[in-house]
C-alpha cells in the first residue's frame, strides 16, 4: 500500500533523481548559463515534454508513435494563434489592406479572421484549447486505430503519415496558418512583453516547473495499476484482454495523455522562442524526439529528460562547428544506442552507477544529518 | 433455445474458415462443478472450440450460452467479466513482471481506465494473492520475475492468474504440456481441488492425466463429436480406438 507521495515520486530513488533534476533546472543552470544559453536550454526542455510522453507511450506501453511532433506542434500553434491575434492590433497593422488581422492573412487577401481563430482571442480559452485540441486529435486517431486493433509497426507508420499530412496541410493553407513560415512576430501575452530578459527568465522557470509537474503526473500513472497494465499489455496483449480488460481503452487513454503532455511542451516552446512553424509538426521532429527518448532511456522518465538535453547540446555544439556532419552523427548515435544500450543513459546508470549507489549515498547522508540534527535539538531541549 | 441448468450450453455451433468447417454443428453441455476433458487427434477442432467460447474466434452459426447468457455476440473482455477464464496452450504470462504482479494484474477490481488509476492495493487483494499463490505452489517465488520460472511453473502461474478472477467456467488448453511426471501429478491434484466450486473444461492429449481428472470425456474428430461419456466408455468405443487411441 503506497502513499500518494510515494506514487508521485516513485520511492526514495525516484525522489532523489527528481530532486537532482529539479536542482539542475532551477538552480545550477540559471546560475551557470548566460541568458542566451539558458534560452537554448529552455527550448530543449520543451522537447523533453515529448520525450517524457514517449516514455509513457513507447517505453512502458509499447506503442511507438512517430507522430508526437504533431501534438507538440498543435499545442504550439494554439498558443501562437493567441499571441498573433494580440500582436495584430489595428494600430500596429495599420499599413495592411485590412488592419487588425494577422499579417499573413492580409497578404493572402483575407479580410476577416476565420471562424476557428475566433476562440483564440481569449487567453483562458486558448489555454484550454492548447490541451484539448491535441488530445482530441489523439482520441480520434487512437479510437480509430486501437478499436480496430491496429498496432506495432502499422500504428507507427500511420502516425507518421498523419504528422506529414498535418504539416502539408499547414504549409498549404497559408492564409489560415501562416504557411511554411509559420506564425511569427509574437510579442506580448495580455500586454506582457515575452521578449524581455525578465520574461525569458520567468518563462524558463514556468517551463521547468511544468515539466516536473508532467513528470509527477506520469510517475503517478506508471506506479498505479494502470502502469502495471501498460507493461502487461506491452508483453502479452492477448492475456490482458482475456483477463477482462478492454485493452483499446487503455491505449487510447495513454495516447491522449502523451499528446497532452507533448502539447504543453509545444505551447511553452512558442512562448519562449516566439514563433511556431510547420517544421516542428512533421516527420523529422517526430523522429528526432523518439531518438531523444531512446538515448535517455525509454523506460525512464528522468533518463528521457537528460537524453533530450544531452542530444540537443550535442546538436548545438556540433552544428556550430560541423553543420553538415550533425545528421550523420545523430543517426550513428541512434544506431549505437539501440545496438549497445537498449535502455539508453538510464540503462547505463542502472548498470554501472548503481554499484556506487548514488541515491543510497545521498539519502544515507540526508538521514545522518537529520538524525544528528534531531539529537542536537534533543540535547538542547 | 430455452433456458437450461447447464453452466455452458453449446448448440449447433459451426465455424468455417474459407469453406473448411473446423467445428461442425457441435452440441455440448457442461454441468455445474463438472470437470470435462476434450480429447481428439490434431486438427479435430479442440482449440477452436475454446477460441469460440472465449470470443477469440467468431462463430459462423449456432449458439453458446453461459448461464443462459449468449456469448457469441460479446467481446472478449465482456465474456471474461461474465465469468469465463481461459488458459492458452503456451504459457501466456507477463514475463517482465514478478509473480506477485502477474497475480495482482489479474485481480478483477479496477478493470476500467479510471478504476486502474485509482486502484488501491488492499489487504483483501494481498490475501487473495497469497491464497492463490499457495494453491498453485508458487508461494516461494512471489517476488521472482516470471520469466525466470520453469515451464511447469509458468503453466501454474497462468492457472493462478485465472483463479484470481474466480471464474465459474475455467478453460485450460493443454495444461500439462511440457511438464515432468511429478508436475503432472501435482497439476492433476490442483485441478481436482479447484473444480470444487466451478466447472472446468480441459483439452489434453496425455491419457494418463485425463484418467486422473476427467469426470466425463468428449472425443472430437473433424469438428464433430465422436463419442462422449466416462473415460472407460470412451476408451472402449471402437470408433475412438480407430481414429485416436488405436495408434
Amino acid at each position: 500500500m503506497k502513499s500518494l507521495s510515494d506514487k508521485l515520486l516513485g520511492g526514495k530513488q525516484g525522489a532523489v533523481g527528481l530532486a537532482l533534476l529539479a536542482l539542475l533546472l532551477f538552480v545550477v543552470f540559471p546560475l551557470w548559463l548566460d541568458l542566451f544559453r539558458l534560452g537554448l536550454l529552455g527550448k530543449y526542455v520543451t522537447y523533453a515534454f515529448v520525450a517524457v510522453s514517449l516514455v509513457l507511450l513507447w517505453g512502458n506501453g509499447g506503442i511507438l508513435s512517430l507522430g508526437q511532433g504533431m501534438f507538440f506542434g498543435l499545442g504550439g500553434y494554439c498558443m501562437a494563434m493567441f499571441l498573433k491575434l494580440e500582436a495584430s492590433d489595428p494600430v500596429s497593422t495599420k499599413i495592411q489592406t485590412t488592419p487588425g488581422i494577422p499579417d499573413f492573412m492580409d497578404w493572402n487577401q483575407l479580410t476577416e479572421i476565420p471562424w476557428f481563430w475566433v476562440p483564440f482571442k481569449s487567453l483562458p480559452l486558448t489555454l484550454l484549447l492548447v490541451l484539448i485540441v491535441p488530445t482530441l486529435l489523439a482520441f480520434i486517431i487512437g479510437y480509430a486505430m486501437f478499436k480496430r486493433r491496429v498496432g506495432g509497426v502499422y500504428f507507427a507508420i500511420i502516425t507518421q503519415a498523419i504528422a506529414l499530412i498535418l504539416s502539408i496541410l499547414i504549409v498549404g493553407q497559408q492564409g489560415y496558418t501562416g504557411g511554411v513560415n509559420g506564425i511569427t512576430d509574437l510579442k506580448t501575452m495580455m500586454g506582457w512583453d515575452i521578449r524581455t530578459d525578465s520574461a525569458k527568465y520567468i518563462l524558463y522557470f514556468a517551463n521547468a516547473g511544468l515539466l516536473i509537474g508532467c513528470m509527477l503526473l506520469s510517475r503517478y500513472i506508471l506506479t498505479s495499476k494502470f502502469g502495471m497494465l501498460l507493461l502487461a499489455m506491452r508483453d502479452k496483449e492477448e492475456r490482458v484482454r482475456f483477463s477482462g480488460y478492454d485493452v483499446s481503452n487503455f491505449k487510447i487513454f495513454i495516447f491522449c495523455v502523451a499528446a497532452m503532455i507533448s502539447a504543453i511542451g509545444g505551447a511553452m516552446f512558442t512562448l519562449q522562442i516566439g514563433f511556431m512553424s510547420p517544421s516542428f509538426v512533421g516527420i523529422v521532429p517526430s523522429i528526432e524526439m523518439v531518438i531523444f527518448a531512446a538515448v535517455g532511456g525509454r523506460m525512464s522518465l528522468i533518463g528521457a529528460v537528460y537524453g533530450t538535453l544531452l542530444v540537443n547540446f550535442g546538436k548545438t555544439v556540433f552544428s556550430e562547428t560541423f553543420p553538415e556532419l550533425w545528421l550523420f552523427l545523430m543517426g550513428g548515435l541512434f544506431i549505437a544506442v539501440v545496438m549497445f544500450f537498449p535502455d539508453g543513459l538510464a540503462g547505463i546508470y542502472e548498470k554501472y552507477a548503481k554499484k556506487f549507489d548514488v541515491a543510497g549515498l545521498v539519502s544515507k547522508y540526508a538521514s545522518k544529518i537529520s538524525k544528528k540534527a534531531s539529537k542536537m535539538i534533543g540535547e538542547i531541549i | 433455445m430455452s433456458n437450461t441448468d447447464f453452466v455452458l450450453a453449446i448448440e449447433d455451433l459451426t465455424v468455417s474458415f474459407d469453406g473448411f468447417k473446423a467445428v461442425d454443428a457441435l452440441t455440448m453441455y457442461i454441468d455445474k462443478n463438472e470437470l470435462r476433458v476434450v480429447i481428439g487427434p490434431n486438427g479435430a477442432g479442440k482449440t477452436t472450440v475454446l477460441d469460440l467460447i472465449c470470443g477469440k474466434t467468431k462463430s459462423t452459426s449456432g449458439t453458446i450460452k453461459f448461464k443462459n447468457k449468449e456469448l457469441t455476440k460479446l467481446s472478449e473482455h465482456e465474456i471474461v467479466r461474465a465469468g469465463v477464464g481461459r488458459k492458452f496452450q503456451t504459457p501466456s504470462i507477463y514475463e517482465n513482471l514478478t509473480v506477485y504482479q502477474n497475480l495482482e494484474v489479474s485481480y478483477p477490481v479496477g478493470r476500467t481506465v479510471w478504476g486502474s488509476l485509482t486502484f488501491k492495493r488492499t489487504a483483501a487483494l494481498q490475501e487473495q494473492v497469497y491464497k492463490i499463490a499457495a494453491e498453485v505452489l508458487l508461494t516461494g517465488h512471489l517476488q521472482m520475475e516470471a520469466a525466470l520460472l520453469s515451464h511447469g511453473q509458468k503453466q501454474w502461474l497462468e492457472i493462478g492468474m485465472l483463479l484470481m478472477q474466480d471464474p465459474e467456467l475455467l478453460m485450460l488448453d493443454e495444461p500439462v504440456a511440457g511438464m515432468s511426471a511429478k508436475e503432472r501429478d501435482q497439476t492433476a491434484e490442483l485441478l481436482n481441488r479447484i473444480c470444487k466450486n466451478r466447472s472446468v473444461l480441459v483439452i489434453e492429449h496425455d491419457m494418463e492425466f485425463v484418467k486422473k481428472i476427467a469426470h466425463k470425456v468428449t472425443v472430437l474428430h473433424q469438428g464433430k463429436i465422436l463419442a462422449e461419456g466416462s473415460m472407460e466408455k470412451v476408451q472402449a468405443d471402437e470408433k475412438v480406438i480407430e481414429v485416436y487411441l488405436g495408434h
